[in-house]
């Protein structure tokens, strides 16, 4: 169970990086709800998990934050990708490519392809 | 990286105890607000709208807590948590905390104490640069019989030539005259090669050491001297560099003073407290030089090349004599089969001691270990008083390795209180302790509390606290919820379980305690034997004083060059010895013949008639003594005559030998009018054998003067004004003042030579007590840590039997309700307790055997099964924990039937 979670957080991660990445600055709901449209359901139930998630990212230097005012005009914290959550993003999300590359491949061989 | 710099911020975030929690609210308020705004314009209710929100955010109270463990270190706030909650329980138990603490405290003082002891002896023997390297050198011709037989010039070249070493020194230890400064005193000295403080890698405190390249033949003029000599001859001159000390009549140059902490790596106490060194070379003698089988009396060390083990160096050393022996089979002859062997230069100073000091830390190690366990029933006792507490905490939803973890700190946070206590403890008796270690115990290095003792008090804390907290934590562990709160609300006390670890500990216990009082007792025993031998010799009411003198370079200038010359002045000697006050008889003999005097004076014996072996002899104890000699100390002759005063120079040659060189050389034959010659020294014959024979003219009765644990070490004595000694001891006899008694000798000697020193005056009774201090030390320090198991043991099951006695004592009212005698019940109680007893000792025992055959070596006219100790120490045991055990039963007795059973 503890492993399952593990990959959720890793996965989620990346996926904030992502989002930070395509939308710019953006407060929690925002990262959540944008991570919803395109995810489907993975966070539909347990939105409130990113916010660990958002201070594992700040504590490791990838995203920082600051307070803002957001679209209902209240005080919102806005979190954006620093120069070092780029270079993670990159890594990353080349590490992944090449994860589901390989995956995609071994789903691909059948038996009888074997020599 | 990134884990790091996390790790930074979570760490930050603890120590200043930042919490954004105000920050998260506020985040967490935003968003539901945000969600609800949504799920509005979707065409909720508002109280849906916001309903739904809250659902899709999730459980906050479990998102808080994520926060909040990503935020800081939930390790150490847990860890900070139970240690405030373990502070709390032992402030609230006062009683028991202070037992428990000082119990570990004791035991983790004693052993970093013993520790300390082993560390400086036996982990790090030479406070020298890569110590490893260092060895000594010994050639053995076991064919002949003969170890350690010295080396010769050839061969000390062939090894300098090898690249096996990088230093290469030969050494020799002896005693001197100090004059030229206030008081003339005697010294020990050595000479050394000049590399010997290069090879060491040791620089002087003032001036300067031997020039490692120094070829020049002979003695050199130079001297280092110790830093004890400096300030007690010299007064911490600061000047002393250049200035000039005359040692035996000749003039040496101080060139160097050694730092206050050096010391020698001898193979005795006394070569370990030499205080000069002068530089050795070869002499210009061409037959001397080239001779190979011609050995010189003096000792190799060296340092190997660097990176070479002790055993390859041995391997290249091997390949070397193999190719000599081939090369000059004239010098080694296949039957003498010459070896050389490396002995790494530690053994100096653990050789002897290992065992002993191994003894010691085990003996410690137990006693800790009997504290352990003792607190570790503490601590089950009370555990059974917290079940309640433990179960309700479950029930609530505790996990249980949180319960454990909890308990775990509260025994790491006692014993490490116990640690700090016996480092206390320890500091504060430091002195005193020191003062107990016997000076015969080799030590070059100071024993200081420095940081490797902490971190092993450390390190033996933290094993104690494990060791004896596992215990009620992994029960706590295992607690059975529902039994245990249905059975805590009738106001019974622990379960079954609890009991029976509380039983297997005691027995733990109890063996422990017996495996060291049977330590304990063997060397009690051993001790006592040798005590109680009969030493052969009345060491009552007698002094020795001890005079030596000056063997000088120069002959010319030697006072007392020949036997004529010496015995005039020995004559002299005697005659103003005797007029001492309360001095009865007077006897002078040499340095060796002094009873239990620790130098041993091994020279070469060659019998008249009989073929030695190559050119290595047997060795005896040689010694000269004056006519007197015997009956002072009351040796009783057996065959023969002693010496009498024409056995002087002008007489033939005579000596006195003792029944176990009779047994040895002449079994079935009568020595007496055999002939001999004696070398000296353990070199060959060829040096300083007597020229003309020697004749066996008595034989006196065994006595233990060469060592008190054996009787019969063969020993021949001769006439001392027949062969002079330099080093001479004068013994008296009589009602002496043993404080005036040095005073009147040194003026009494004075008065004939005022250059000579006169020293190490002792009562022959200290010289063996002395000579018993090392095995008194260790025995002494076993027989207490004994006496602290068997009171430890004692009180462990005290403290079960009472548990058991107040858990049993509804059933002991019942009994007593239905008419069981009261002695009935004192027995049960009793039987019970020699039940666990005995189980202990039954286990104990084996282990004691196992024990006792490890420490034969240290045993002395016992057998390791010494049937009278282990019978006795089983008795005394079980008669202790019957004792312990009298007490709870004799409250079982009185229960008071009514009250027992109203108590349910």
């Amino acid at each position: 169970m503890k492993q399952k979670q593990d990959v959720r957080q890793g996965t989620l991660a990346l996926m904030v990086l992502k989002t930070l990445d395509v939308l710019g600055s953006q407060h929690g709901f925002g990262i959540a709800r944008r991570i919803e449209q395109i995810s489907g359901d993975l966070l539909a139930v347990n939105q409130g998990t990113l916010y660990p998630v958002l201070l594992k990212l700040e504590q490791e230097g990838a995203i920082a934050s600051e307070w803002g005012a957001s679209e209902n005009n209240r005080r919102a914290r806005f979190y954006r990708l620093t120069r070092v959550g780029h270079k993670q993003l990159e890594t990353e999300t080349r590490e992944w490519e090449q994860t589901t590359a390989i995956i995609a491949r071994f789903f691909e061989i059948k038996a009888g392809d074997l020599p | 990286m990134r884990f790091l710099r996390r790790l930074l911020t979570r760490a930050l975030n603890f120590i200043t105890r930042r919490s954004e929690d105000q920050r998260l609210r506020e985040e967490i308020d935003q968003h539901i607000a945000l969600q609800t705004a949504e799920n509005l314009r979707a065409g909720m209710s508002p109280i849906e709208a916001r309903r739904q929100a809250i659902l899709k955010f999730g459980a906050v109270e479990a998102i808080r807590e994520d926060y909040h463990a990503e935020q800081g270190l939930p390790f150490f706030e847990t860890l900070l948590q139970d240690l405030r909650f373990a502070i709390r329980m032992l402030a609230k138990s006062p009683g028991f905390s202070v037992i428990a603490i000082l119990t570990l405290g004791l035991g983790i003082g004693a052993t970093t104490a013993i520790f300390s002891l082993v560390d400086a002896t036996l982990l790090h023997p030479l406070p020298y640069p890569h110590p490893e390297e260092l060895v000594r050198i010994e050639d053995d011709l076991p064919g002949a019989g003969a170890a350690d037989a010295g080396i010769s010039i050839p061969e000390f070249k062939d090894l300098q030539r090898s690249g096996i070493f990088q230093y290469l020194v030969l050494e020799i230890f002896g005693s001197a005259n100090l004059t030229g400064v206030s008081q003339p005193s005697r010294m020990q000295y050595e000479g050394v090669s000049p590399p010997y403080f290069a090879m060491l890698g040791v620089k002087p405190e003032l001036g300067q050491t031997f020039d490692p390249q120094d070829q020049t033949p002979g003695f050199s003029l130079d001297v280092v001297i110790s830093d004890g000599l400096w300030k007690r001859a010299f007064g911490s001159d600061p000047h002393i560099v250049g200035r000039s000390l005359r040692v035996d009549n000749d003039l040496y140059r101080v060139i160097g003073v050694m730092p206050p902490g050096f010391r020698d790596p001898g193979r005795t106490v006394g070569e370990r407290n030499t205080e000069q060194w002068a530089a050795l070379g070869f002499s210009d003698d061409q037959a001397r030089a080239s001779n190979r089988s011609l050995r010189l009396p003096l000792e190799t060390v060296g340092r190997l090349n660097p990176g070479l083990t002790v055993a390859a160096a041995q391997g290249q050393l091997d390949a070397l004599v193999a190719s000599l022996r081939k090369q000059f089979p004239g010098d080694y002859p296949p039957e003498s089969k010459w070896t050389v062997r490396l002995v790494p230069l530690k053994e100096n100073v653990v050789g002897n001691v290992r065992q002993s000091l191994i003894l010691l830390l085990g003996a410690v190690a137990l006693v800790l270990l009997i504290g352990c366990v003792n607190v570790a029933n503490l601590l089950l006792a009370r555990a059974s008083a917290r079940s309640r507490e433990m179960a309700v905490r479950q029930a609530l939803g505790a996990a249980r390795k949180r319960l454990v973890r909890q308990l775990l700190t509260e025994s790491l946070l006692l014993s490490l209180l116990g640690g700090v206590a016996g480092f206390v403890i320890l500091f504060c008796i430091k002195g005193f302790l020191l003062r107990l270690i016997p000076e015969s115990l080799p030590r070059l290095n100071d024993l200081s509390i420095n940081l490797s003792m902490m971190l092993f008090a450390l390190a033996v804390s933290i094993a104690a606290g494990v060791t004896f907290g596992l215990a009620p934590a992994s029960q706590a562990g295992r607690l059975n919820l529902a039994s245990t709160l249905r059975v805590e609300g009738r106001g019974s006390k622990g379960s079954t379980e609890q009991a029976r670890t509380r039983r297997v500990l005691v027995v733990t216990e109890f063996a422990l305690s017996l495996v060291l009082m049977v330590a304990a007792g063997l060397l009690l025993r051993s001790f006592w034997d040798l005590y109680k031998a009969p030493l052969g010799f009345n060491p009552q009411h007698v002094m020795s004083v001890q005079l030596w003198l000056p063997s000088p370079n120069d002959p010319k200038t030697d006072m007392y060059g020949t036997a004529a010359q010496e015995a005039v002045f020995a004559r002299e000697l005697l005659r103003r010895s005797r007029l001492l006050p309360g001095v009865r008889e007077a006897a002078l003999g040499a340095e060796p013949s002094i009873p239990l005097h620790h130098d041993r004076n091994l020279s070469a014996l060659i019998v008249e008639g009989r073929q030695t072996q190559s050119n290595q002899p047997p060795m005896v104890e040689r010694s000269q003594v004056t006519p007197e000699y015997f009956h002072l100390l009351e040796i009783p002759v057996l065959r023969g005559r002693l010496f009498n005063d024409g056995d002087d120079e002008n007489a033939p040659p005579v000596a006195v030998i003792n029944e176990a060189m009779a047994r040895t050389y002449w079994r079935g034959e009568d020595p007496l009018g055999k002939r001999l010659k004696v070398g000296r020294g353990r070199a060959g014959v060829g040096q300083g054998a007597s020229k003309t024979w020697i004749t066996i003219v008595g034989v006196v009765a065994d006595a233990r003067t060469e060592s008190l644990a054996n009787p019969s070490i063969p020993q021949i004595y001769l006439s001392l004004y027949q062969e002079t000694p330099k080093e001479l001891a004068i013994f008296l006899r009589g009602d002496l003042n043993a404080s005036a008694i040095p005073e009147e000798v040194r003026a009494m000697v004075q008065s004939v030579n005022p250059e000579l020193p006169v020293y190490g005056a002792q009562t022959l009774d200290d010289a063996v007590s002395a000579s018993l201090e090392q095995r008194r030390f260790s025995m002494d320090i076993v027989a207490a840590f004994a006496i602290t198991a068997l009171l430890l043991a004692a009180l462990g099951i005290y403290g079960v039997i009472s548990y058991i006695v107040s858990e049993r004592t509804q059933e002991i009212g019942i009994r007593l309700a239905l008419g069981a005698r009261r002695g009935t019940i004192l027995q049960m109680v009793l039987r019970q307790g020699l039940g666990l007893a005995m189980a202990g000792a039954g286990l104990g025992l084996v282990g004691s055997v196992i024990v006792s055959h490890l420490m034969a070596g240290l045993l002395y006219g016992i057998m390791p099964t010494d049937p009278l100790t282990f019978v006795g120490v089983t008795l005394v045991l079980t008669c202790v924990a019957l004792a312990a055990c009298y007490v709870p039963a004799r409250r079982a007795m009185r229960v008071d039937p009514m009250v027992a059973l109203h108590y349910e």
